[in-house]
């Protein structure tokens, strides 16, 4: 849809209106969770274990006690007087919300300090003496899943080895034929490290118990408020709290990314600590908490098999996948598939036979599998497959655009069934890759990097071609414990013809308040600017299981276009009342209805919500309001082409990203300059994963990365100019056309950049690195390659 | 724990205020003059989301005791719009969608008007090393090279 269908002044979808949220935010008027601060508040602060396995044999707390100020001191026995101290995990996994006799990774929760001021509580947490025995660590997911291993999880009863779950898709046997009847098969072990949402934001919340009301109020930072109001419910009912007395605000939330979905120890301790204290409670972590205790992704070892006939024709794609998911299976992810999406793993090929199948293993590393802006494991499998046909390219000798080109599944196929199981819904890959090419201009390039190689220096050009799925989810399959993966808008039209719009997803920065009003501009030709939107407080908003896995606009936003129907035709009734016409004598632009052929008769929105208030036809309802709960038919499926330019220091293995071209293709757009937006985060989120980010541990399980000493978010200086560019493939069944877009940069620009650096250095016999490809990592191969500097 | 009395100028207007030696100037701020757009996003001075500035100069406010400001004027984010009218940074955030979840945005404003104080029309390069001790997350850096580009042309032509 590039043609407008609404001027400036209603601002409807395809234009380019500036953020509604933006006045607040420059004025430093923002409303975190951090910024509430409620009479007589207390605070929060957490001791951690500093050892991955451990006995606690003693938690002291009288030093901490006699410290003015310092209230209580919460730990495992306290909750267990509750049933508190343990608690579900969004996967139907179990972990403690506090200890009782066992510690199982470093920085786990050990004990909570309730103190009248912040410094007093981390003085109390200080104060706090632990005495631990330590015991035998298990970090490696590779032994942990080796028969014989100890067993870690000894609180589930028959437990007899570490695996969380086993999951396939596919046909294991017809992959396993056509891979032996394939002419080549590239093989690769490609390992995706453990990695952290970082937003800039940690989490954290105040917990508020009404004694007199008996209300509990959280505000929290949670992606995902309604869903959290009902695990409350059904984890605490037992202690008193009735879902219609729990009221969940997610305020405004600095970045999300994932790592706000799940219920961490934090949250019910506060919680806890409230209810029990009666007063409010405030919890925040500080970031070294965040990094050391929270919001993980990725930590996937998958060794990928692809098939190809002599000519590039693909055949066959097996992948063997080792997750490693830390204590418990803490994943956000829909409960019909334990390794998300995974399944989308074939790509934008057409590939007849594959099997892919994944064993998750438990270890002494904190919770893992957070869905880190990717739609549940889609950035891991997008990895495996960009990066083994690369593999597969060199293998042939073969230019990877070329065989990609070969390969793709093409515009008239769709609706695409692919062989794990998806009906993709549209897309015109060779489209969206020729154009990525010209930008580029791909044969000037290849002909640079020649030239470049013979002066000895190090050039490489990586291709991607990747394909999300998004949007989740259909309920016949998609649900999260249970509660069915639909999301709502609800609508009211005011007298004077201005309107609320409520929803029940969260933005953490993409931009809903304006992009949701766009969408009721152009169903109701309300301008946008007179359209309040809220979300966030399970008390107004209507049902909805929040914003992730870039579901917002392909479920609330398709709910408020629907929404928006409702009110036109009920608008439509009246116009026709108030123009003495027939219903079908009316035709409609958006904001008004008119006489067919009479176009100077007509009467507006506004005159027929003032109407619906005033002067109703005989016998209908006043007012004028719409919920919409949208059941999605399908998920949808952007897709996009990235190419990148990167230049490699022979003195310090640095790798300089030249350009970064991105073609992306998320159907009809809403705000063109937000989707921009969410494409150059989501890039920088691509490369910092690719080429900086990784959270390692050592043998005892203490944690490399665990502060911003040495977790590397990429700054300015690391970032190129991001040039972006777009395709226009409507989804089918997408009420106005959409597809999801927050995180289609994220999981498309790790691959081409892994492929670029693995391009410059292939003439060195290089073919493949995993990331994150530090300096180091590329200077030890330039090393053994003799051409070091 | 000693108490000490400062008197500190914060956007314009005269402050005072008893302090722990301990207290950080970026608690100070948000929780004392309860000016809440400043944040924290670190405990190691990487981030700088708590930038304001100290006597003109940009600091990290986590990083800055509350006593070492005793005598000086700090400026917050709060300040810039004057008389009702945005700073030329603040309207070119807007402008050219330089913010997304707004978190690290009080930070970068402060850094940007005062890199465009002492520096008229600043290069590209110049832009991005002045904002590489401000951490963002979402925008991806570009649009905010993009606004203070922006703004230096409306500040100075």
């Amino acid at each position: 849809m590039d043609k407008l269908r609404t001027d400036a002044k209603i601002c409807g979808m395809g234009h380019s209106m500036k953020r509604k949220e933006d006045p607040r935010f420059i004025r430093g008027k923002g409303n975190y969770v951090d910024d509430i601060q409620l009479p007589g508040m207390l605070y929060m602060d957490i001791v951690r274990s500093p050892y991955a396995h451990a006995r606690i044999k003693k938690i002291d707390t009288e030093a901490a006690l006699k410290i003015p100020g310092v209230l209580a001191v919460i730990d495992g026995p306290t909750l267990e007087k509750y049933k508190l101290h343990w608690m579900p995990t969004i996967s139907g996994d179990t972990q403690m919300v506090l200890p009782i006799d066992e510690v199982m990774y470093v920085a786990q929760e050990v004990c909570a300090v309730i103190a009248t001021e912040r410094y007093i509580a981390a003085d109390g947490a200080d104060a706090v003496e632990v005495d631990y025995e330590p015991l035998p660590v298990m970090m490696d997911p590779l032994k942990s899943i080796a028969p014989g291993a100890p067993v870690l999880r000894k609180d589930k009863k028959d437990k007899k080895d570490n695996i969380a779950f086993h999951w396939e898709a596919g046909d294991r046997a017809a992959t396993d034929r056509a891979l032996a009847a394939s002419d080549v098969v590239a093989e690769q072990h490609v390992y995706l490290p453990r990695l952290h949402v970082a937003s800039m934001e940690t989490c954290g919340c105040v917990a508020d118990f009404n004694s007199a009301e008996g209300k509990l109020t959280v505000y929290m930072t949670t992606q995902a408020p309604h869903a959290v109001r009902t695990v409350f419910a059904l984890v605490a009912g037992h202690v008193g709290l009735s879902e219609e007395r729990i009221r969940i605000v997610s305020p405004d939330i600095g970045g999300g990314f994932g790592g706000k979905v799940p219920v961490y120890p934090g949250y019910v301790i506060a919680v806890a600590a409230t209810v029990v204290i009666g007063k409010p409670v405030k919890w925040i972590e500080d970031r070294m908490e965040n990094l050391q205790a929270d919001s993980f992704a990725r930590d996937y070892h998958m060794k990928v098999s692809l098939g190809a006939q002599k000519d590039g024709t693909m055949t066959a794609l097996r992948i063997k996948t080792i997750a490693d998911h830390g204590y418990t299976n803490a994943s956000a992810n829909p409960m019909k598939y334990p390794a998300g999406l995974f399944s989308i793993c074939t790509g934008s090929y057409t590939l007849k036979n594959a099997f892919c199948e994944v064993d998750a293993v438990y270890t002494h590393k904190p919770p893992g599998g957070v869905a880190y802006r990717c739609s549940f494991r889609v950035t891991e499998a997008v990895h495996a497959i960009e990066r083994v046909t690369d593999v597969l390219a060199q293998k042939l000798g073969m230019d990877p655009a070329e065989l990609r080109m070969k390969n793709f599944i093409q515009p008239g196929q769709f609706p695409y069934k692919s062989a794990l199981g998806w009906e993709y819904d549209s897309g015109n890959y060779p489209a969206a890759l020729k154009k990525a090419m010209a930008i580029v201009d791909y044969e000037k390039l290849r002909k640079e990097q020649k030239e470049r190689r013979a002066r000895g220096e190090l050039m490489g050009i990586g291709v991607c071609s990747f394909t999300e799925i998004v949007g989740a989810g259909p309920s016949k399959d998609f649900d999260i414990l249970g509660i069915k993966m639909f999301d709502s808008a609800e609508i009211r039209v005011h007298p004077t013809g201005k309107a609320i719009a409520r929803f029940g997803t969260k933005s953490q920065g993409q931009g809903h308040e304006t992009t949701y009003a766009q969408i009721v501009a152009e169903e109701l030709g309300i301008p946008a600017s007179d359209v309040q939107v809220e979300e966030g407080d399970t008390d107004t908003a209507p049902y909805g299981l929040g914003t992730y896995a870039s579901r917002s606009t392909p479920t609330s936003g398709a709910a408020a276009a629907l929404a928006a129907r409702k009110i036109r035709a009920k608008a439509k009734t009246i116009a026709a009342h108030l123009l003495e016409c027939s219903e079908a004598d009316l035709d409609w632009v958006p904001g008004k209805f008119f006489i067919k052929g009479v176009p100077d008769k007509f009467k507006t929105i506004q005159e027929t919500a003032f109407a619906a208030y005033t002067n109703l036809p005989q016998g209908m309802e006043p007012g004028m309001e719409a919920t919409h709960y949208y059941d999605p038919p399908n998920l949808t499926f952007p897709f996009g082409s990235y190419i990148c330019v990167v230049d490699i220091d022979r003195g310090t293995g640095e790798v300089k990203v030249r350009r970064f071209v991105a073609v992306d293709d998320c159907g009809n757009i809403i705000n063109p300059m937000i989707v921009d937006g969410q494409i150059h985060g989501g890039l920088a989120q691509g490369i910092g994963p690719a080429l900086y980010e990784e959270i390692g541990y050592d043998e005892e399980g203490n944690v490399f990365g665990g502060s911003f000493l040495d977790y590397y978010v990429p700054t300015a200086l690391e970032c190129p100019n991001w040039e972006t560019d777009k395709t226009t493939t409507p989804s089918p069944h997408h009420p106005f056309g959409a597809k999801g877009v927050g995180e289609s940069a994220t999981v498309g620009a790790p691959p081409p950049l892994a492929n670029a650096v693995v391009d410059a250095l292939s003439h060195l016999g290089v073919t493949h690195i995993d990331i994150p490809i530090t300096p180091e990592k590329v200077w030890q191969l330039l090393k053994k390659a003799g051409v070091a500097e | 724990m000693a108490k000490h009395k400062i008197s500190v100028t914060v956007n314009g207007a005269a402050r005072e205020a008893e302090v722990e030696s301990r207290l950080l100037l970026v608690h100070l701020i948000r929780e004392v003059f309860r000016l809440t757009g400043t944040h924290v996003g670190c405990d190691t001075s990487h981030c700088g989301v708590c930038t304001v500035l100290l006597d003109g100069q940009p600091v990290k406010s986590c990083t800055v005791l509350a006593v070492q400001a005793d005598g000086c004027s700090v400026a917050t984010v709060e300040g810039l719009e004057q008389g009702g009218k945005l700073h030329a940074v603040q309207e070119a955030f807007t402008e050219k969608h330089a913010l997304q979840c707004g978190f690290c945005t009080p930070g970068m404003l402060m850094t940007t008007s005062a890199l465009l104080e002492r520096n008229k029309s600043p290069s590209e390069q110049q832009i991005r090393e002045a904002i590489s001790g401000n951490l963002c997350r979402c925008t991806g850096y570009l649009n905010i090279v993009k606004a203070v580009q922006y703004a230096a042309e409306k500040m100075h032509g």
